[in-house]
């Protein structure tokens, strides 16, 4: 770039394949500037160049932590990975893979083609779709049966007590099974399904416990039918609230063939 | 898409950050670049989770989009 006084990163947002022109456009990446395209091994990048002053390993990890530097990142991210994802088949970066030129990120495109060839014929054609299932808060009470006679007024509480507890045991462990339940018939509906871990009640701003946190990589043609089947689950569970959000890029799709790449020691 | 009735939330205009993190941090593709790799990992999610968590107020303070309980 033109004013890079500071060295410059290639920030990777996704790779797709070469087929055509790219539909990027005026698309802005990180800080606002317009993404561009890296072409290797019958495959596309689409990058940001970002200034390593503070987009290297030790600004990152500075940066990480405050809260609106990386929201606005991860929403730049996400909104180029979207755009690319709209037109063709794509493979999103995680956050953070930054390169210290084109020239690593080609090499990286060549060496691991098959690997990115083989996960742009799964998610192809599909989007992802999330499921998040709570409990129903317990403001009302199951209608159990009621304690037998009331003997003395002191045995009557504590009937009453254990005939409460025991109800929202089991109400509990009802709603757990009914999640179970929600994941089975979702996963049915889909190519593939993933659970990400439950978010922590402070995140989700719900009080009431997330029992599934699903991830479901579905047909586009058969997104209508998959929100049926949300539903359908969500009438045969009164006592879970379902929430669906989607159609995301197939982020939670993408890593098994990356595994290995995990594991190799450095260079 | 219709947004389904009873007991699920339509999708929100903006996606929420928390959603959008559970994907971006502990999926996509890792493949190893030159510079930033070594925290592209497990030590990128627990550090983002602290942030998010340490601004947990802000985040809780927000009303969620369509707050209704299943019937």
């Amino acid at each position: 770039m033109d004013d890079n006084r500071q060295p410059a990163g290639v920030w990777l947002h996704a790779v797709t394949r070469d087929a055509g022109p790219c539909e990027l456009d005026g698309v802005a990446g990180i800080g606002g500037r317009a993404v561009r395209t890296v072409h290797a091994g019958g495959l596309v990048a689409v990058v940001s160049s970002v200034d390593l002053a503070q987009f290297g390993e030790e600004p990152l990890r500075r940066n990480l932590e405050d809260l609106d530097w990386l929201e606005t990142v991860a929403r730049a991210h996400h909104s180029v990975v979207e755009t690319v994802g709209r037109s063709r088949p794509v493979v999103p970066a995680r956050l953070t893979t930054v390169y210290r030129d084109d020239a690593g990120l080609r090499a990286m495109l060549e060496q691991r083609r098959g690997d990115f060839d083989a996960v742009l014929d799964r998610v192809s054609g599909r989007t992802e779709w999330g499921v998040k299932t709570y409990a129903v808060p317990t403001s009302e009470r199951l209608s159990g049966t009621p304690p037998a006679e009331t003997a003395r007024p002191g045995t009557a509480y504590l009937q009453r007590r254990r005939a409460q507890l025991s109800a929202e045991d089991q109400r509990w462990q009802l709603a757990v099974a009914g999640a179970e339940e929600v994941h089975a018939a979702l996963t049915g509906c889909a190519a593939a399904a993933r659970r990400h871990p439950p978010q922590d009640r402070r995140l989700s701003g719900r009080t009431e416990p997330m029992l599934l946190n699903g991830a479901y990589l579905v047909e586009r043609r058969d997104a209508d039918r998959f929100g049926a089947a949300v539903t359908a689950q969500a009438a045969r569970h009164p006592g879970l609230h379902l929430e669906l959000t989607g159609p995301w890029p197939p982020y939670s799709f993408v890593t098994n063939e990356f595994v290995t790449a995990e594991e190799e020691p450095p260079r | 898409m219709t947004p389904p009735a009873n007991g699920t939330v339509a999708t929100p205009e903006r996606v929420a950050l928390v959603d959008l993190l559970d994907r971006l941090l502990s999926t996509g593709v890792v493949v190893t670049g030159e510079v930033t790799l070594s925290i592209a990992d497990v030590d990128l999610v627990y550090i983002s989770l602290r942030a998010l968590i340490a601004s947990a107020g802000t985040v809780a303070a927000d009303p969620p989009v369509g707050r209704d309980w299943a019937p």
